[in-house]
């Protein structure tokens, strides 16, 4: 089979031809060593099918961002028949710099003018056969968006792939005899691609001197005699300002601009930006928009329209029906659209799991067997799929506001904030995208170029609590009210993820002050003109994040808790125990194993008999942070006999307090754990493939102590409030230490740069 | 009249006389199309003053001040 490769620009539309391309068969995957994503598909309209592979956007070949160096491996390592490089046709000469170099490459190469309908509605004309002689490849004019001359483009890509062609070099460059030169010893070593090493070879590519260390001794000499040029010798400088050159004189020969007064026009999507990014409302207006995602999502007042005392209470519209019943609302409120669907599936699978226990119950079989599938499998699976609605919708959220551009102009308003701590705009994204789940989050610190910068994200996007976590954080926030009757849910609730927020700036700081010590990575970034997202790739991109939460689901949650239930079911004798026996369990004996562990975080030894039950619950938070209320209701099902939980956990969690006797300071304490500890599987898994060489096992340290010290400064600041000062003044001590110690390294560094 | 892009008023247009600085932001600015000869816009500034968005070779493009100092501009303002 012929494979085909996608090339351009960010934000030219390749996605979106990608998916009309491929349709259903595409599929999403990771690149080699890394987690960028790589999406494959088919295009089955030619005489033999064809596979697509589409590359990540980028806006040159140059070796620095993991988007650039993947795309240029895959195209000279991989056998690639022809390269398909998608221009935007609103934004010309940035989008032809890279075919300039793309160009220089030994494969086939078709260029796909795309958004050519956007165009003509301005005015200005592209002469296709002019450019195409001009690139000396063939030229397609196409609607990625309408579906326009698509197979048009694919039967010349087609036609191309059987054609040998060599890599060409458009413009006349000044230093045309050290490329020669270059690329003879190239062909000499028998390297294929000979110019495109050459000119990279030229450009004193980093990459390109590794593998080849031999010929780089030529651009060395040649550079000592050579002193003809504006760019004090650095060719990559002269080589880009040459590409832009030759694309600007020749761009009257293809381009023909519609002749306008204006020297600027203001584009409707001028207009959209003038007021979202505005000077003085510009914060506002995204402090807003944020609010209203999350309302959307989780309020359980839609709109505060009970609070304000419409409806009253005539909102629990059929509360006794099954299925539908507090789907629109409760006493409380209408629901938001994510509580309407999360409750919708909590009702649909607590009937499955009544109508399966009233089913086994009447075969007479032996209770365990109604256990292990009533409480175990279906239990645990059924708590992980009652908040995919929710997850799912603040991805679309995101989504939209990715696709529509907004989330760049996030970025350059937030950049200021982001850079005090040491970060870029940037960073604030993938922060964000925390909140709903730190997978995701985690794979899209890719878009931040500076390894330091992403080390130190990646470690503080689990401290954004995600939707995984929040059953925590109200179900143990619900249990503190309901039993010690102070305080406010929500409000903890509340506080939980602001101190999650907090210890995020607090880690930060710490780090770029300590390990990471070095220049505030570069911030320089396209912002995209606005675009209405696209139904079917909003689709098409919450399929997939739904996808991987149901495989997640359904593999390592639901082993994990089919582990837990037989652990607390069997004794180390693997003999099967009654609900009341679990004190003799095998998950009790781990447990008290661990107690004393947390006795300083106040959910150790000190609870007694019970006390291993919030330990056993921390540990399975590892393995997913919803087993930790999936194993306190399994738990309080055990401790008391014939117990009926609720949804929200609630109920559980007061059992535990009620058989442990366990203090507000530390059931908060085991919150900001469950929060800022070691995240679950699935994105331990992620980080370790997305950070950078080394940094694996020390964000697992990070994430531990770092937890653990919170809890602990909470606990015994809630117990014995004197411990406040004493920790202000070890906070004080450390703080001095380590400026201390940075301005000596300042010192030093600067004398031996002075000498 | 030259100067730098970070000290540019908004609203004016200036040409870029010459890019210089850390080799690596210096290859990140011409690949975005920052090169010598070419006429910028400055849109606007951030709602904390910092980072800047420009207009060049028709799209937006949004860097720090700090970058932005790397950029040599000659402007029409006397």
């Amino acid at each position: 089979m012929k494979h085909f490769a996608l090339a351009g620009n960010p934000n030219c539309g390749k996605t979106t031809l990608f998916n009309n391309l491929t349709g259903s068969t595409a599929h999403v995957g990771n690149w080699p060593g890394v987690t960028v994503e790589k999406r494959e598909g088919i295009y089955k309209k030619l005489k033999e099918p064809v596979s697509i592979v589409d590359l990540p956007g980028i806006y040159s070949l140059s070796p620095y961002s993991p988007e650039e160096i993947i795309s240029r491996n895959y195209l000279l390592q991989d056998k690639v028949d022809c390269i398909i490089n998608i221009l935007d046709v609103t934004n010309l000469e940035r989008n032809l710099y890279l075919t300039t170099q793309l160009a220089e490459l030994d494969i086939p190469l078709v260029v796909a003018l795309n958004m050519s309908d956007l165009l003509t509605k301005n005015g200005d004309i592209i002469d296709v056969i002019k450019l195409s002689e001009l690139l000396n490849v063939k030229v397609v004019s196409i609607s990625a968006l309408k579906g326009t001359n698509l197979d048009e483009l694919m039967r010349t890509a087609y036609q191309e792939s059987n054609k040998i062609r060599k890599g060409k070099m458009l413009f006349n460059s000044s230093i045309l005899e050290l490329i020669d030169e270059l690329k003879g010893l190239y062909s000499k070593k028998n390297i294929e691609n000979p110019l495109f090493h050459a000119i990279k070879m030229s450009e004193e590519d980093e990459i390109e001197i590794r593998n080849n260390e031999d010929i780089y001794e030529r651009v060395v000499n040649f550079k000592k005699n050579f002193t003809n040029d504006n760019f004090e010798g650095d060719y990559a400088s002269l080589l880009a300002d040459e590409r832009y050159r030759f694309i600007e004189q020749n761009s009257k020969k293809f381009f023909h601009r519609k002749q306008t007064n204006e020297k600027i026009k203001m584009t409707r999507s001028d207009k959209i930006d003038k007021i979202l990014t505005n000077r003085f409302f510009g914060l506002l207006i995204f402090a807003v928009i944020l609010f209203f995602i999350f309302h959307f999502t989780f309020a359980e007042d839609f709109l505060y329209l009970h609070a304000m005392g419409l409806f009253g209470d005539g909102l629990n519209v059929w509360p006794d029906v099954p299925i539908v019943g507090g789907v629109i609302g409760s006493g409380n409120g209408i629901n938001s659209l994510g509580v309407m669907l999360q409750t919708l599936m909590i009702n649909t699978t607590d009937w499955i799991t009544s109508v399966v226990r009233s089913g086994l119950e009447s075969l007479d079989g032996q209770s365990w067997v109604t256990g292990f599938i009533c409480d175990g499998v279906l239990g645990g699976l059924f708590a992980v799929l009652s908040f995919v609605p929710q997850i799912l919708l603040l991805f679309l959220f995101f989504s939209i506001l990715e696709d529509t551009g907004y989330m760049a102009r996030v970025a350059f308003i937030l950049d200021r904030l982001f850079r005090k701590f040491g970060l870029s705009g940037r960073a604030f994204m993938p922060m964000i995208m925390g909140f709903g789940c730190s997978v995701p989050a985690i794979i899209n610190t890719r878009t931040l170029a500076d390894d330091n910068e992403r080390t130190a994200t990646i470690r503080v996007i689990p401290f954004f609590s995600c939707g995984a976590k929040l059953p925590i954080l109200t179900a143990v926030s619900g249990a503190i009210v309901t039993t010690f009757g102070i305080g406010n849910a929500d409000l903890i609730t509340f506080g939980m993820y602001i101190l999650g927020m907090v210890s995020a700036i607090i880690a930060v700081i710490l780090m770029r002050n300590t390990t990471m010590r070095g220049p505030v990575p570069m911030f320089i970034m396209e912002l995209p003109s606005y675009h209405v997202p696209q139904i079917k790739s909003l689709m098409i991109h919450l399929w997939d994040k739904l996808k991987h939460f149901m495989k997640k689901a359904f593999t390592i949650i639901l082993v994990s808790t089919i582990i837990i239930w037989a652990m607390s079911h069997f004794s180390f004798s693997w003999q099967y125990l009654s609900d009341e026996e679990i004190n003799n369990s095998i998950l009790a004996g781990i447990g008290m194993l661990f107690q004393p562990l947390f006795t300083p975080l106040g959910w150790g030894s000190q609870l007694g008999a019970w006390g291993w039950v919030f330990c056993v619950g921390a540990v399975t938070g590892l393995i997913a942070k919803e087993n930790v209320i999936a194993t306190f209701s399994s738990l309080a099902a055990c401790i008391t006999a014939g117990f009926v939980g609720t949804e929200e956990g609630i109920l559980e969690v007061e059992q535990m307090i009620l058989a442990t006797n366990i203090a507000i300071p530390g059931l908060i304490s085991f919150i900001a754990f469950n929060m800022l500890t070691i995240p679950c599987f699935a994105a331990v898994a992620t980080a370790k493939a997305e950070l950078p060489k080394n940094k694996f096992k020390t964000t697992i340290l990070f994430w531990l102590v770092f937890s653990y010290i919170v809890s602990m400064m909470i606990y015994l600041i809630g117990s014995y409030w004197w411990t406040l000062f004493i920790f202000l003044a070890l906070i004080a001590l450390m703080a001095f230490a380590i400026h201390y110690i940075n301005m000596r390294l300042d010192k030093k560094r600067l004398a031996n740069e002075s000498n | 009249m030259k100067e730098r892009l970070n000290s540019m008023k908004i609203g004016t247009f200036g040409v870029v006389t010459k890019v210089c600085g850390e080799r690596k932001v210096c290859r990140r600015l011409y690949d975005m199309g920052i090169t010598p000869g070419v006429e910028i816009y400055l849109r606007k500034k951030a709602p904390l003053g910092d980072p800047i968005e420009i207009t060049i070779r028709g799209y937006e493009l949004t860097l720090r001040k700090k970058e932005a100092e790397n950029i040599e501009i000659e402007t029409e303002r006397s």
